[in-house]
């Protein structure tokens, strides 16, 4: 008997269809998309640069070579210097040069990468958390609600953003942490809109109106039966914010608003030597290069993401 | 239609009215007394009181705020302690800078991005297609700062002595000069008059002026040194241009009424052109409205870069040194132009889509 059943199962085993999620039918698609590793894979080396750049750095980010052991004894902005590549061997070797306080410009672009993608994250998080609960509150439950939220956001997106961000840490004082905050808070509306939209098409569906027969509690509905199916606009619109709220820190820190001396922040480095670019090039081109790598990687990312999260687009894989 | 812009007006009345009262609140949140932070911290109590009086800020918030939007709409948006002038004055002067640089970076991004978008989406998934995507993806991620200071080195310094050489700073060469069109022509204007203030703006508008007077050595100076920060600045609209009209393209490009124009002969040329790509426009109206207010605020990156004296440098000047009468002042009126930008850009929208007006 049990010799007989046993093929019986193992058939209708092989032919049951795969169970397939929607995030592993993104994952493969997204893993399809050339453009979308390339920015994994830039942003892996970032990460990794930023996880390890305490010991992979060979000074310390805000330390001057006058205080080395022993003292280094260089001008300001010495060009790179690489051993390998024909620099003199008794110069010592700065792969970037050094920069306007004969501090190692590599190390601190190294430590800027910690910097950018931690300013990337926080800001976005944040914005994320308050546009998510203010865009889900005025599409669930409208009437005034509704209206007295957007209109704060249609104010706050009559502003040019960074006209904005550069308005409210006016306000709040120069630093990075309120450089933070003002970008944070500029970029609330774009969330609170995605997340408006998809509450108001999702709070119709039938699903909802069974868990609502059920008894289910506004907060129950909203968190455990909305939420979840409106995540997928909203992770892209989060990596794609993060790409512009690096940008915008970056920008910020440029002006000075930002990042204070002697932070390794990309953005300020270069607005610090922005009045050397024409004696000591290196000092502009790198920090402004890796804000752009990084940027990009956010970017390829985001929009790998939109299409491998598009439902229209399904049937492609 | 033109029920649909008397909605579209009403509807942005509220916001124009949230914007007033951000600015105002902008004014009030500085930290320390308003007398202080607008007069400038030397300011002593004699002037305060009169400041105070003066503006109503003995009075409760409300009239307060009923006291500032009614000098925001006689066109008063205070006053700027370090130059010791009315603000509109100072506008009257940096405006005109910021405005041809965002002017010319608008077009620059459209003649180029728009052109490529729909090759792009022709010649689908083809080498140029490949490269203007991925050129489109790397200009959005540029810091504009960076670029424009990239730029300047390349131009400036290493094609210095070649015919490729741009200057990097400044709006027009030491030693030429500019002469405002309306004394050219001979006109008579009342110092401190309407007229007077709008030549006086036209005028500062260095291209505009040098053709309106016909001065054409002074054209060609002031277009070479536009041209640097104006291409740093375009980058980025030009890429979400490039890519918006590249996939506007592509979706338009694959529906039946395109195949129909094709069999029944017409040119490939003429049905690009004509039946696809005025159909593809309507997202780009959107894109390119929203890019102006990115714009705005790369100007005040590309203004620190290049040395250019417009708004956004003027902001940040006026943030360094604690000039909040600048900073409210030009705060309102970037807002306020914005909020009347889009609602041109929705009236465009309606006027494109007949759709969405007689929805």
């Amino acid at each position: 008997m049990s010799t007989a059943l046993a093929p019986t199962a193992l058939d209708i085993e092989g032919l049951a269809p795969q169970s397939v999620s929607l995030w592993q039918v993104a994952a493969r698609r997204l893993l399809k998309r050339k453009s979308a590793i390339l920015g994994m894979v830039l942003l892996g080396i970032l990460v990794f640069i930023a996880l390890t750049a305490q010991w992979v750095a060979p000074y310390s980010p805000t330390l001057s070579m006058l205080d080395v052991n022993p003292p280094q004894a260089l001008g300001k902005r010495t060009p790179p210097c690489i051993h390998a590549l024909g620099c003199p061997a008794d110069q010592p070797e700065h792969i970037l040069g050094t920069d306007g306080n004969i501090r190692d410009e590599f190390s601190r672009v190294l430590y800027g990468a910690r910097l950018s993608l931690l300013v990337g994250l926080s800001t976005v998080s944040f914005a994320i958390v308050i546009g998510t609960i203010l865009g889900a509150l005025g599409g669930y439950f409208g009437g005034w609600i509704d209206n007295v939220i957007m209109r704060v956001m249609d104010v706050l997106l009559a502003f040019p953003s960074l006209l904005l961000a550069i308005a409210i840490v006016t306000v709040l004082g120069p630093g990075l942490i309120n450089a933070l905050l003002a970008i944070g808070i500029v970029s609330i509306p774009a969330y609170a809109r995605v997340m408006r939209a998809s509450v108001l098409s999702l709070r119709e569906m039938d699903y909802v109106s069974a868990t609502r027969a059920l008894g289910g509690s506004n907060l129950q509905i909203l968190f455990k039966r909305i939420l979840p199916n409106a995540l997928t606009p909203l992770i892209v619109q989060g990596t794609l914010g993060i790409a512009t709220a690096i940008l915008d820190a970056a920008a910020l820190s440029f002006l000075g608003l930002g990042a204070q001396p002697p932070t390794p922040e990309w953005g300020a480095m270069l607005g610090a030597e922005r009045n050397q670019v024409f004696t000591a090039p290196h000092l502009v081109f790198f920090p402004g290069f890796m804000i752009m790598v990084t940027v990009l990687s956010f970017n390829l990312i985001g929009d790998g993401l939109r299409d491998a999260l598009d439902p229209r687009l399904a049937h492609v894989s | 239609m033109t029920t649909y812009i008397i909605r579209r007006v009403l509807l942005s009345l509220p916001v124009l009215f949230g914007v007033l009262f951000a600015t105002f609140a902008l004014g009030r949140l500085i930290p320390g007394d308003p007398c202080h932070a607008i007069l400038g911290e030397k300011a002593t109590k004699v002037v305060c009181d009169e400041f105070i009086k003066r503006h109503g800020l003995d009075k409760p918030i409300p009239t307060q705020f009923a006291v500032y939007v009614n000098e925001v709409v006689h066109g008063d948006f205070g006053r700027s302690f370090r130059f010791s002038k009315p603000v509109t004055d100072l506008m009257v002067e940096r405006l005109p800078i910021t405005i041809e640089l965002s002017f010319a970076a608008l077009i620059i991004s459209i003649i180029v991005g728009i052109p490529l978008g729909v090759i792009s989406a022709v010649r689908h998934n083809s080498w140029l297609d490949v490269f203007t995507m991925l050129w489109a993806n790397t200009g959005i991620s540029m810091p504009v700062f960076w670029l424009g200071l990239m730029l300047a080195y390349v131009f400036a310094l290493a094609l210095k002595d070649t015919p490729l050489a741009l200057p990097p700073s400044g709006r027009l060469s030491p030693g030429l000069i500019t002469v405002p069109f309306w004394e050219i022509w001979g006109l008579q204007l009342h110092e401190g008059g309407f007229f007077y203030g709008l030549a006086d703006f036209i005028g500062r508008l260095n291209i505009l002026n040098a053709i309106l007077s016909g001065n054409w050595p002074v054209l060609g100076d002031a277009v070479k040194h536009l041209i640097l920060p104006a291409f740093a600045l375009s980058t980025i609209p030009m890429a979400l241009i490039a890519r918006m009209s590249r996939s506007a393209m592509l979706e338009v490009l694959g529906q039946d009424y395109i195949r129909t124009a094709r069999a029944k002969g017409l040119q490939r040329f003429a049905v690009v052109m004509k039946h696809a790509f005025r159909n593809a426009l309507l997202p780009l109206v959107t894109v390119i409205g929203l890019s102006l207010g990115g714009l705005l605020g790369g100007a005040v990156l590309t203004e620190t870069v290049f040395n250019l004296s417009g708004v956004g440098r003027i902001l940040y000047e006026a943030i360094t040194a604690r000039d909040y009468g600048i900073v409210q002042g030009f705060t309102v009126v970037i807002a306020i132009f914005f909020v009347i930008l889009n609602l041109i850009v929705d009236i465009s929208y309606a006027y494109l889509d007949p759709r969405i007006r007689l929805d």
